[in-house]
């Protein structure tokens, strides 16, 4: 199979990545390539096999039900781009 | 000085034949002088560093003294430092300083090491050659015309150069082991659990290990030994009991089977890799183990299941860059979406864009079964393979790359060549198996060869035995390139 450009488009549209002028051509080609070299995954049979997320096949942990972590708002704010009174600023979503 | 063995620093700062605070100096000197040419460093810490140092002279002196108490070392760039720049070699992150310490780097801390910096790699970990960074590519300290490899490639340069004995890297699909071959170190990748990813900015989180990087496996093993170990807070991390990685390394290795993979020695593999390879296991031949052909049938599948797990997940985790909580906003944009665009569209490179483009889209509506869902059951063929071969074998050996390092910019347009560099490593992630490179000679142009040594889970003691015993065997990993310095001597 193979990407055309209004895939590229949309696909960059829910990454949240605005591509410029030119970007969605070269993106396609380069992609199509990337999908080349991932199809012959596609003429594997590999009914009946499980996927495999982890190799030492993990159970989710669970841990007591209290508070572990202390306010540390100023310190993660301090490298946010735009705060306010403790909160974090963006573009008015409601008008 | 600093191109003596972590033993021996260890017992001339215990003797007080020479201080922390020299030796950090002496690294600090070396970095000034060789980074304009190597770019290996993105971030230099002298003030921190030598008051550091004076700590552990400190301790030294009081006799609290571990074996890492005062040892320079430096952290791949994808390891948060609180209060030091932690910016994964992207724009995006260009102006983050960590507000705390990844689990890796505060073990590091408490084992008295002294962190001089932070090394340039490929931006976020996505590469095999370190020229997608934000801050410029790292030159190979063999030949600057070649790349270091990826994405570890600064942290390679930096010990093959003599500016750190050690320093910490991150193993995805192979980027502690290929650079570490490209520079002609040692370079161990633990089994996936082994090494906390807290405060480790993730790639590819099923997949990412933190792994170490030095001039040889005697050296690699205290450091690894240090910052592995049970963390709560990654919930992938393995409840193990502490390990000395270390205690193994001068047992013989007679009758020692190591296995040779049909698949990792066909076509692809350049003849001067061979020759250095075949050289490398008539030495093992010698010291007394035997060698068994196996097969690892799926091998060809792994650079596909790879190509479709890695950037699936990172299209996921680096959906938390939105210019929001922290890094790149853009100045101009329209409205909120507009912002989350123009920001990820400035702030990443067209690597890292290109592999969030490909998990998006394996990862839409209607695509997940095909291609996510396939690749982790092919995930499951590729390990079972191992699985049978380690029924045949103790150790598998083989190239750690095809190829010596190559020319910067020759594969900068090609990302499919690119990635087919990756054919011998990224399979041991994908089964989250351990894994050693260590140097096993040279090829054409006097460029280093790594030989790659696959243990089965928690075999790392084994694997740093077994290259140790070879090392004890060959001078390879004792070379250094041109400008390195050529003090082997101990320490006055």
């Amino acid at each position: 199979m193979s990407l055309d450009i209004d895939q590229v488009k949309h696909v960059a549209r829910l990454a949240r990545i605005e591509l410029g002028p030119g970007e969605a051509e070269d993106a396609l080609a380069k992609l199509n390539g990337i999908f080349g070299l991932v199809e012959q995954m596609q003429a594997v049979d590999t009914s009946g096999v499980e996927p495999m997320s982890h190799p030492q096949e993990l159970y989710q942990r669970l841990r007591d039900d209290v508070v572990t972590e202390t306010d540390q708002r100023d310190a993660f704010q301090r490298v946010a781009p735009a705060t306010e009174a403790g909160l974090y600023l963006v573009p008015r979503v409601i008008e | 000085m600093l191109n003596a063995s972590l033993q021996e620093l260890a017992s001339a700062l215990a003797d007080r034949r020479i201080s922390s605070v020299e030796l950090t100096r002496s690294a600090l000197d070396r970095i000034a002088a060789e980074n304009p040419r190597l770019n290996a460093f993105v971030h230099v810490d002298e003030e921190g560093a030598l008051a550091a140092a004076a700590a552990a002279d400190a301790r030294l002196a009081a006799g609290e003294a571990g074996p890492l108490t005062g040892i320079p070392l430096a952290h791949k760039d994808v390891f948060c430092t609180a209060g030091m720049p932690t910016t994964c070699a992207s724009k995006m992150l260009a102006n983050f300083v960590s507000p705390y310490d990844a689990h890796v780097v505060a073990q590091l801390k408490k084992a008295g090491t002294v962190l001089v910096g932070k090394t340039n790699m490929d931006e976020f970990a996505m590469g095999s050659s370190n020229e997608s960074s934000h801050f410029g590519a790292t030159r190979n300290p063999w030949d600057l015309a070649r790349v270091p490899g990826g994405s570890s490639g600064g942290s390679a340069a930096a010990v093959a150069a003599g500016m750190v004995p050690v320093a910490t890297g991150t193993d995805t699909g192979g980027s502690v082991r290929q650079p570490a071959s490209f520079c002609g170190v040692t370079g161990i990748k633990p089994t996936y659990g082994v090494v906390s990813r807290y405060g480790m900015i993730a790639y590819a989180s099923s997949l990412d290990q933190g792994g170490v990087l030095g001039r040889s496996a005697a050296d690699c093993a205290p450091v690894l030994s240090a910052m592995a170990g049970f963390d709560p807070r990654d919930s992938t991390s393995l409840e193990r009991a502490a390990e000395d990685f270390g205690r193994d390394l001068d047992k013989p290795i007679d009758g020692l089977r190591i296995g040779l993979p049909r698949e990792y020695f066909g076509a692809g593999m350049d003849d001067d890799v061979r020759a250095a390879v075949d050289a490398a296991l008539d030495t093992y031949r010698k010291l007394g183990a035997t060698t068994v052909d196996i097969e690892l049938p799926n091998s060809k599948l792994a650079i596909p299941a790879y190509y479709v797990i890695a950037p699936a997940e990172a299209s996921s985790n680096l959906s938390r860059y939105d210019g929001v909580r922290y890094g790149h906003r853009a100045a101009d944009y329209a409205d909120l979406a507009d912002m989350y665009c123009k920001s990820r569209a400035e702030g990443f490179g067209s690597e890292v864009k290109r592999r969030i483009l490909v998990g998006t889209y394996v990862l839409s509506h209607g695509y997940y079964d095909a291609y996510y869902l396939q690749a982790q059951k092919l995930r499951r063929l590729i390990a079972e393979d191992f699985r049978r071969a380690f029924e045949r074998c103790d150790v598998i050996a083989g190239p750690t790359a095809p190829t010596t390092a190559f020319e910067l910019g020759s594969k900068c347009d090609d990302p499919v060549q690119m990635y087919l560099g990756d054919i011998y490593t990224v399979a041991i992630n994908l089964a989250g198996l351990p894994a050693v490179s260590l140097p096993a000679g040279f090829g054409n142009g006097g460029l280093p060869v790594g030989l790659q040594l696959v243990g089965d889970y928690f075999a790392e003691a084994r694997l740093l035995n077994t290259a140790h015993r070879f090392q004890q065997a060959t001078e390879w990993h004792k070379a250094r390139p041109a400008g390195a310095g050529d003090d082997e001597g101990s320490p006055t």
